[in-house]
């Protein structure tokens, strides 16, 4: 075990180099740099010495090899360095966001789990009636809903039917938690429905599939009682694949909360590397590439780890 | 004709009560036009600063939200719908020597930097010397606008005096630019750079808070120098970049006002939503997509199919059709239609292409096509930058006029951070949508990209043109503004009509809904203008 996770730690450092590699030279490939696009975009008396001068003070006249390694020794030194297009320290910049932005992938998360998991589990189990019917209809609607389209819903039904609008401004839990929830619920609730779509139908099939298997049949001709056999012996063995699902979709919204974001205004990280993307801030969206990166490596990780402790029958190697 | 005395007394109290009733209601719009003191401004900013130097930045993100806490010297007139009427800020009293080339401006006494300290003469010259002759290191976005100034001198403590090269008709407006906040000169002389990241000046508002991607808060300036402003008590600017979600917010009156700018369709939506709690402000805005026409590509190197290409435009019945779904309206010249130097209608009607007679403009468009030896027309690609309004509908529009004489433009859209650097700059293109957009009323700055490519580097027309830079300088000379304005319509004859080197589209138009209890603020022609706060406030 301790071999296994040796091995994995250090499997992290190729993989997050090879990111690093990867979002570097796309950034520089993709047209038009920060410079051009804060001092030049619509100007008419920006001068070319100016742009110059600019672009020599944010290190953009530099070879890229020589840029490369500067930014890869601040990472060895945790120094991500400034923002390019605030000037800004990064790790304020990303500060200031993760908090939301952790806390909306947790609520999205927690609300998918406990909509996907009875849902999954009672469609299963009454297969082929009335009731997996519908549970498939909400799931397959969740499929085809888009969060972002559900949060403007949310938002025109409260505007229109209670002339109430959730609060533009950021609030953290622990300074006013009703305020806080009062807008990160709605986001939470389009986001957690939709993903919930997903989770419902891997609970469904897995269980189908687990329901199936020998060890079932045998449990059941001991006379064990069926609320056990679903508990300990179904529902435990059929989590394996809604775990992998729920974690690597808890990973993708520390980040991908990008339209939803817009549409309830949420200072969040998403909206943060949308920005950085848009401004050429070559800087931010580096570190926050490596930043969602790193939450990948680590949930797929932890999720790996998960599976021994499920299902004793996994064994590392 | 004789009246009953039952009807004598009828009318009388009618008459009576008709006259109490508009007395009443008079004294209630009195009542409400009348500052109140109190309360807080929230309004949403589609943008944000980047830093908070406004000499070096160039979005209205930095003057939204950062205006009130700064003064300038001169300012635009905040009830005056033009902006083109100029009035003291810092400056009491100015005056210009008899050559034009010495401007003297006398600053306010008691005047107090946000930490205590007395402006003088001194903090002026240090903000002016850093914007035009900036150090090294320091970016300074519009230095270039200021060529003409030799030196900014302080003499005594209240007394500032630039010298210019040479006499320039528009230096008064130079110096109510909204950018040009007073800075604090001892600040300066330590860090050139310290303005980037703090805030503090003279302004109607105290700094409070900056939470980036969220918010910017202002207190009232309780020693303001302006006695009795500003009348609110503090201003919250919530960063929104989604237009739904800031149409959302002034709906649900978790806003009062959004500066900028709303779509026809978002005014629309908010007034049926709102009804009498919204008051809509619209005027023309000081902001116009041009078609640059790339000189260097055949055949557009040819006059007679630039100015068909002018020609096959119904300007006319563009504005009708795209007024309704996009922020666009007014057919103009180069200067914004109702202020001082635009042109008249009728003097305009005389120019190629903005002739109400569209069959006849076309006609002559395709006898221009065969003449210049391409009578069944041509393909080119038209580029247009990837920003949905109001790009895409005018864009579609061009197009569709241009086929009307026989032309077959392909649209290619290219994303909006790359266009400049991908496509006018480096003149990747034929024909492409290129935008101009002032921050205050100024020929000087509406014309200016228009010379020869050798003098602006935002010609992407790519011509040159000596008669048309000659005309620039008589304009910008010229201290007599009947003067000025004949230059001006010369200048616009020639760009427009004679060489047409570039094609106006229409003008762009501001609509701004806001809260009905928002009283004080006057629309103006740009968004840059008027967003200082001192004569705001809010009536419940």
């Amino acid at each position: 075990m301790t071999t296994y996770v040796a091995k994995r730690l250090l499997l992290m450092i190729p993989t997050l180099i090879g990111v690093a590699l990867l979002i570097f030279f796309l950034m520089r490939v993709v047209p038009g740099d920060v410079v051009e696009l804060r001092f030049a975009g619509e100007s008419s008396f920006a001068s070319k010495d100016n742009l110059d001068k600019e672009r020599a003070r944010l290190g953009l006249d530099k070879p890229l090899w020589r840029q490369f390694l500067d930014w890869m020794g601040g990472i060895l030194r945790l120094d991500f360095g400034v923002s390019m297009w605030t000037g800004a320290p990064i790790i304020e910049e990303i500060r200031l966001r993760f908090a939301l932005s952790l806390q909306l992938a947790i609520m999205s998360t927690l609300i998918a789990v406990l909509l996907a998991i009875p849902l999954g589990v009672i469609a299963a189990l009454k297969q082929d009636t009335w009731v997996d019917y519908v549970v498939r209809i909400f799931s397959i609607a969740g499929l085809a809903t888009p969060s972002f389209w559900l949060g403007i819903v949310f938002i025109l039904l409260l505007l229109i039917v209670f002339h109430w609008l959730p609060p533009l401004v950021y609030t953290p839990f622990w300074v006013n938690p009703w305020q806080n929830l009062a807008q990160l619920i709605w986001p939470a609730l389009a986001v957690g429905y939709r993903y919930s779509a997903v989770a419902t139908r891997m609970t469904r099939s897995a269980m189908l599939e687990v329901l199936r298997e020998d060890y079932i049949r045998t449990a059941r001709a001991k006379g064990l009682w069926e609320k056990l056999i679903l508990s300990r012996h179904a529902l435990k063995n059929a989590m394996l694949p809604v775990l992998t699902v729920a974690a690597l979709e808890f990973a993708f919204l520390m980040g991908g909360l990008v339209v939803t974001e817009q549409v309830f205004n949420l200072n969040g990280l998403g909206l943060l590397f949308v920005e950085s993307v848009a401004h050429r801030d070559y800087t931010l969206t580096q570190a926050l590439v490596m930043l969602v990166a790193f939450v990948f490596i680590v949930v797929n990780f932890l999720v790996d780890l998960a599976y021994a402790w499920i299902d004793p029958r996994i064994r590392f190697r | 004709m004789r009246c009953s005395p039952a009807r004598w007394i009828t009318r009388v109290v009618v008459t009576t009560v008709v006259l109490a009733a508009g007395l009443g209601v008079a004294a209630l719009v009195a009542a409400q036009d009348k500052p109140r003191y109190g309360g807080e401004l929230i309004f949403v900013v589609p943008s944000e600063p980047p830093s908070y130097d406004a000499h070096r930045e160039e979005t209205f993100g930095v003057i939204h939200p950062m205006a009130p806490h700064y003064n300038t010297l001169l300012r635009t007139d905040p009830l005056d719908r033009t902006g083109t009427k100029l009035v003291g800020d810092l400056a009491e009293s100015w005056t210009v020597a008899k050559d034009g080339r010495t401007y003297t401006f006398k600053i306010r006494k008691g005047v107090k930097f946000h930490d205590g300290s007395e402006l003088t003469s001194k903090d002026v010259k240090a903000s002016y010397d850093k914007i035009i002759f900036p150090p090294q290191g320091v970016a300074s976005d519009r230095q270039g606008q200021y060529g003409n100034v030799e030196a900014v001198q302080a003499p005594d403590p209240y007394t500032v005096v630039f010298r210019l090269k040479f006499p320039q008709g528009s230096f008064l407006s130079s110096v109510a630019s909204p950018w040009n906040w007073i800075y604090k000169a001892d600040i300066l002389a330590k860090d050139p750079r310290w303005y980037e990241k703090n805030v503090m000046g003279t302004g109607p508002f105290l700094f409070v808070e900056h939470v980036k991607g969220s918010h910017w808060v202002g207190k009232k300036n309780p020693s303001y120098w302006d006695k009795g402003k500003p009348y609110l008590d503090s201003y919250r600017a919530i960063f929104v970049k989604d237009s739904a979600a800031q149409v959302a917010a002034v709906r649900g009156e978790r806003a009062h006002i959004q500066f900028r700018g709303f779509s026809p369709a978002e005014r629309d939506s908010l007034v049926q939503a709102l009804g009498p709690k919204i008051t809509v402000q619209e005027s023309p805005w000081e902001c116009v997509l041009l078609v640059a026409v790339n000189h260097e590509k055949k055949p557009f190197d040819d006059k007679r199919v630039r100015r068909a290409l002018t020609l096959a435009l119904d300007r006319y019945q563009g504005s009708q059709a795209l007024s309704k779904i996009a922020i666009v309206k007014e057919v103009a010249g180069v200067v914004v239609p109702g202020t001082p130097l635009a042109t008249p209608t009728a003097e305009l009607e005389k120019l190629a292409g903005y002739s109400h007679d569209i069959v006849k403009s076309r006609a002559e468009a395709k006898r221009l096509l065969k003449e210049a030896g391409v009578p069944d027309g041509f393909s080119f690609t038209f580029k247009n930058r990837g920003i949905p309004m109001p790009y895409e509908p005018v864009g579609v529009w061009l197009i569709d006029q241009w086929r009307q004489i026989g032309l077959n433009a392909k649209q290619e859209v290219v994303e909006a951070a790359a266009y400049y650097g991908q496509v006018l700059r480096p003149g990747n293109f034929e024909a492409a949508m290129d935008f101009q957009c002032g921050y205050i009323v100024e020929p000087d700055l509406d014309i200016y990209k228009f010379q020869s490519k050798e003098i602006s580097p935002a010609n992407y027309s790519r011509y040159t043109d000596k008669v048309l830079d000659e005309l620039y300088q008589k304009q910008t000379h010229a201290q007599d503004p009947e003067e000025r304005k004949k230059y001006v319509r010369d200048f616009e004859k020639r760009l427009l009509d004679d060489e047409v080197h570039y094609i106006y589209t229409l003008q762009w138009h501001r609509i701004i809904p806001h809260s009905a209890k928002l009283k004080g603020w006057t629309i103006t022609p740009s968004h840059y203008l008027n967003n200082q706060l001192d004569t705001v406030f809010l009536s419940e």
